[in-house]
């Protein structure tokens, strides 16, 4: 038996999205304000009894969470800054309900967003990390297109997948994306279209990539408790993981740390694959869905592509998945990227989801993964979620 | 007297009755120096930095620097340039008494042999028979040796290098005492690199005109030109060396002082 | 296969010259330690001195055992492509200029997975050598090349941004009248050169043997070059500049003589004003418009090549003076190479043994011939390499530089 504790007594509530622009004027202090703002207007929490938050975000700099605070007029008693990518949202909430579990604070505010200029993106880029500066960059500058192509096409060879697999995940996703008032891509994608759109990096073409844009996603992690008296729909956390720099001695990445946590996280949830009702993975690229599937215990390694061609992936399809239409759909805000999943789960577990709900939804796994530091993503983190009592 | 003496001179020169004539080579980089054998000292050539020219480094000037040798361009040899006049009195180009600084020339046509024989040299009996059509040579007269070689044009046919070494004009060993001797002559002047031939290195003592002009504190000059615009006589030489201290020789302008015909 | 790159066509006098761009510089001290390899050609990766692990990209301590004594060592440079991509689009503006641009994930047999260019002749999955090569930038790059060599392996458009072949380029010798310039002046026509202008700095000196060579092959045009003359200089350059897409500096004004022990400072300065002032101004006259041609099509300019001496690193006492401007010629040049890099014009830098001439008479064995200099010369641009140690004498004597350079000065001054 699992030595962890539960968590017991601590919800997540009040998904708020600040919707997505292509292009952004304004700084990301402006997206982690708005985020921010909306999480007391939609829980009427006052501003000050916030008193704990959580950032992330890739263009806050210089500033940190910290000056964050003082821009924002904030005074909390924790404070966290997450530099994950795409796995800041699970991490996130793994903190934030460890410290209300614990009475380090009350109600914990995890917002993560990021503007997007016209040349953000190239700037995040190119200095993304040291590594990336020594080893990636100066080879073509290809940003992730170039090192998710590697690992795509590594993973297609070694396990036959093929484009199509990859453009049915992306089909599906747009489907989901089409009822979703915030996604960017709301006009319809074919398979052929997918199949002819033109290549960026072989063989990652222009659907297998998201579209970088400004944005941001928030939560509230409070006690059930609080969150009953407030009458604010929680979502309860079955079990969270999260591993950095898993299998360093892999030559090419083809799987992720989920596969190192996997069974700790169903055991401690005390559930199995069986019983989630719908999946939100961290999709930049379609590859990665299909990592996912595998290391978090859906099909074995290597088997994604048939479990890919055996499945439907609408929201009313045999696998409810990316329900929001994911990144590839909505866009990629930078770190609110690695939030979509978690807030959209939230949203499935709350009923707030409108036309993008899951019938009877009530467990949902939402996994996160981020930072491709040099040749591989290094963080991943997943939460088995579930519709609370309230 | 003296004044009325330099006014009368002012107004035939004014009147072109006297005519000045540039003996001087324009100082250029590539106008070649003596060629000695690599592993001894060398000349400088002329060579020119600009310092600004209306410009940054000096917004409303132009100016250069340059740097030379004593013996570079159309030069003056005082007699400490050869170790035969390194106990000669006044034997530097700050110490010669500047009244030696103008002086009578003869020129001696050699144009034609030059032309014939690049390695022709001046004889005793050459000088003779020119003083036998031209007059005898004065005494205290620079002896200046038109070969036309200022005319070749480039350091190739200037220098006249044959894989024995330069090939040029210039006097023999023997009219060299002779002409001081017998004539008592100012110097001697050439329009080739040296005032010695360039195969001079093989006669008897080696460079003659060196040797013996230095060695009985007389002077040289070379690099000479337009010399094919002076009489045989009447000429007068004005020849100033700067004033460098214990020079050996100097880079100067040649001026020539010649009657109208 | 690769296609044998074909020579430049003329190019139209009023088209426009496209501006040189170079690819992502910025790198972390510790991995220019593969810039010290790239330099001279050598394949190094980071090991560590206790476990033996080899570690990519480089670290500040050892990612296997923490250790911070981690070496540089050459190692097995083979391995296994195990994922190809082919960039269509970029975000940077030099390689935008070069695609579509092939990179891979190469699984070293020594250990670490690299991202690496991929040469075209590299099968998919197949085996591949890897070797550090410079950018344009000037800084190192891995570029995984086929395991046999392909033919005109060389010429393919991703290696041709690493090396400065002279083959099709027109070639400045600044003095062709040395046995070394001459040498330099076959070896460049024998690599396929298109022009090599040769510079004669005593055009008044006879000499027939010089003649017969000069008119031995078209592609040679001499050109009078006094490299202490500046106007002489900034003639040629004024002349020839825009066709000049390697100079190659072999003036050299080298002389016995110390530094108390010589009587005055009239050798020395003969030996700066060649060695020194004449890089200088050659670099004044010809820089700028190599720098503006650096991207001229596929045979722009491209390099600048200064026949220094082994003796730039150590002076030899009973050469005092010469062996001063040596270094500082070296000093020059190095500035040089930081004015160059932003036009990606290679600056490399020769470091031979005693040369096989008339100055060396006295010097005893081993000396280089002048054709084996010419000859590494050649394989340096053809290898795009920036620094160049040639023959036994060069190298043994920066071996024990990095031994001992005590005892280096003190066995030079014996």
């Amino acid at each position: 038996m699992s030595r962890r504790l539960a968590y017991d007594g601590v919800v997540a509530a009040v998904p708020v999205t600040v919707p997505y622009a292509r292009y952004s004027t304004h700084a990301a202090h402006w997206w982690l304000g708005r985020a921010l703002a909306a999480l007391i207007r939609e829980s009427g929490i006052a501003k000050a009894d916030i008193d704990g938050v959580c950032v992330s975000s890739f263009t806050l700099g210089p500033d940190t969470a910290v000056g964050l605070m003082q821009h924002l007029g904030m005074s909390p008693r924790w404070l966290d800054h997450i530099p994950m990518g795409g796995a800041s949202g699970v991490v996130a909430l793994r903190r934030a309900a460890r410290a209300v579990q614990a009475g380090d604070a009350e109600v914990i505010a995890c917002i993560a967003g990021d503007t997007n200029h016209v040349d953000s993106f190239r700037h995040t880029v190119s200095q993304f990390s040291r590594f990336a500066q020594d080893a990636v960059y100066p080879y073509g500058a290809g940003g992730p297109n170039a090192s998710f192509a590697l690992l795509t096409d590594h993973y297609m060879r070694q396990y036959g997948a093929t484009r199509e697999d990859f453009g049915k995940l992306c089909v599906a996703q747009r489907d989901n994306a089409l009822r979703n008032p915030h996604a960017l891509m709301r006009k319809p994608l074919t398979l052929a279209q997918y199949l002819d759109a033109r290549p960026i990096t072989d063989p990652i073409h222009l659907f297998d990539c998201v579209m970088p844009c400004a944005g941001a996603e928030g939560f509230l992690v409070m006690t059930e408790e609080r969150a009953r008296a407030l009458k604010l729909p929680g979502v309860r956390i079955r079990s969270t993981i999260e591993r950095h720099n898993a299998y360093p001695d892999d030559p090419i990445q083809f799987r992720g740390g989920w596969a190192m946590d996997r069974d700790a996280l169903y055991e401690h949830a005390g559930v199995s694959p069986a019983d989630v009702d719908f999946v939100e993975t961290y999709d930049d690229y379609p590859v990665i869905n299909l990592l996912q599937f595998e290391d978090l215990g859906f099909c074995a390694k290597g088997e994604a592509p048939a479990f890919v061609r055996e499945h439907g992936f609408t929201i009313d399809g045999s696998f409810p998945f990316n329900t929001s239409g994911g990144q590839l759909s909505v866009g990629q805000a930078g770190a609110a990227g690695g939030y979509l999943g978690l807030v959209q789960a939230l949203r499935q577990l709350t009923n707030a989801a409108g036309d993008m709900q899951v019938a009877d939804a009530r467990i949902g796994l939402v996994s996160g993964f981020g930072m491709i530091n040099y040749d591989r993503g290094l963080c991943s983190g997943a939460a088995l979620l579930e519709r609370g009592t309230a | 007297m003296s004044t009325a003496i330099l006014a009368q001179f002012m107004a035939e020169l004014l009147s072109g009755r006297i005519r000045l004539v540039d003996l001087t080579q324009t100082l250029t980089p590539e106008f070649p120096t003596i060629v000695l054998p690599p592993e001894l000292g060398q000349a400088w050539p002329f060579r020119i930095e600009e310092i600004s020219r209306y410009d940054e480094r000096g917004p409303a000037w132009y100016w250069n620097n340059f740097s030379c040798s004593e013996h570079t361009g159309t030069h003056f040899d005082a007699p400490v340039h050869w170790v035969t006049g390194k106990d000669q009195p006044n034997n530097a180009v700050d110490s010669i008494p500047v009244e030696n600084f103008i002086a009578a020339a003869c020129v001696i046509d050699v144009s034609a042999e030059a032309a014939k024989d690049p390695d022709f040299l001046l004889t005793i009996d050459f000088v003779q028979a020119w003083e036998a059509q031209h007059g005898r040579i004065p005494e205290r007269s620079w002896v200046l040796l038109r070969t036309d070689w200022s005319k070749r044009s480039g350091a190739k046919e200037y220098l006249n290098m044959a894989e024995d070494g330069a090939h040029s004009p210039g006097p023999d060993a023997e009219v060299v005492p002779w002409l001081i001797r017998e004539r008592n002559v100012h110097g001697f002047g050439t329009e080739s690199i040296g005032t010695d031939a360039g195969q001079a290195h093989h006669l008897n003592p080696p460079y003659p005109c060196h040797y013996f002009m230095h060695g009985n504190n007389r002077y040289g000059l070379q690099c000479l030109t337009n010399l094919d615009q002076l009489p045989p006589q009447g000429a007068l030489i004005l020849a100033a060396p700067l004033k460098i201290r214990n020079g050996s020789g100097s880079p100067l302008r040649v001026l020539a002082l010649t009657p109208r015909t | 296969m690769t296609d044998a790159t074909p020579k430049p066509k003329r190019k139209s006098p009023v088209a426009r010259t496209r501006l040189p761009t170079l690819p992502p510089a910025s790198r972390s001290r510790a991995a220019l330690g593969l810039a010290r390899a790239a330099a001279e050609g050598r394949f190094e990766m980071q090991a560590c001195a206790d476990c033996g692990a080899v570690q990519y990209p480089p670290r500040e301590v050892c990612g296997s055992c923490l250790s911070e004594r981690l070496d540089w060592r050459e190692v097995a440079n083979g391995g296994a492509l195990i994922a190809t991509t082919t960039l269509r689009h970029s975000n940077d503006a030099y390689f935008r200029e070069r695609l579509p641009w092939r990179v891979g994930t190469v699984k070293m047999d020594a250990g670490p997975s690299v991202v690496a260019h991929v040469h075209e002749d590299c099968h998919e999955a197949g085996r591949v050598r890897l070797a550090l090569k410079l950018d344009r930038s000037g800084q190192a790059v891995l570029h995984a090349l086929p395991a046999e060599d392909t033919p005109n392996m060389n010429d393919s458009p991703q290696l041709r941004e690493t090396h400065c072949d002279p083959k099709h380029r027109r070639v400045l010798v600044t003095d062709g009248r040395s046995t070394l310039g001459r040498a330099m002046v076959k070896a460049l026509l024998d690599a396929g050169a298109s022009t090599v202008f040769v510079g004669d700095p005593a055009t008044w000196k006879a000499d027939a043997g010089f003649d017969a060579f000069v008119a031995s092959d078209p592609r040679i045009e001499p050109v009078a070059l006094d490299v202490t003359d500046t106007d002489s200089v900034d003639r040629l350059a004024a002349s020839i500049g825009a066709k000049v897409e390697i100079l190659i500096n072999t003036a050299d004004h080298l002389r016995d003589g110390g530094v108390m022990n010589a009587r005055d400072v009239g050798l020395a300065r003969d030996a700066f004003d060649v060695n020194v002032l004449g890089l200088m101004r050659l670099a004044q006259a010809f820089g700028p418009t190599m720098c503006f041609r650096a991207a001229d099509g596929t045979h722009g300019a491209v390099a600048w090549v200064n026949l220094l001496s082994i003796h730039a690193l150590a002076a030899l006492p009973a050469r005092g003076a010469w062996s001063a401007s040596k270094a500082a010629a070296l000093s020059a040049a190095l500035t040089l190479r930081a004015e160059f890099a932003g036009a990606g014009i290679r600056v490399v830098n020769v470091f031979p043994g005693p040369i096989d001439d008339e100055w060396e008479q006295l010097t005893p064995p081993p000396k280089l011939a002048p054709s084996a200099v010419a000859a590494s010369v050649v394989r340096g641009l053809r290898d795009g390499v920036e620094d160049l140690y040639v023959g036994d004498v060069a190298e043994e004597l920066r071996a024990r530089l990095r031994d001992n350079h005590k005892a280096v000065e003190r066995e030079l001054g014996g």
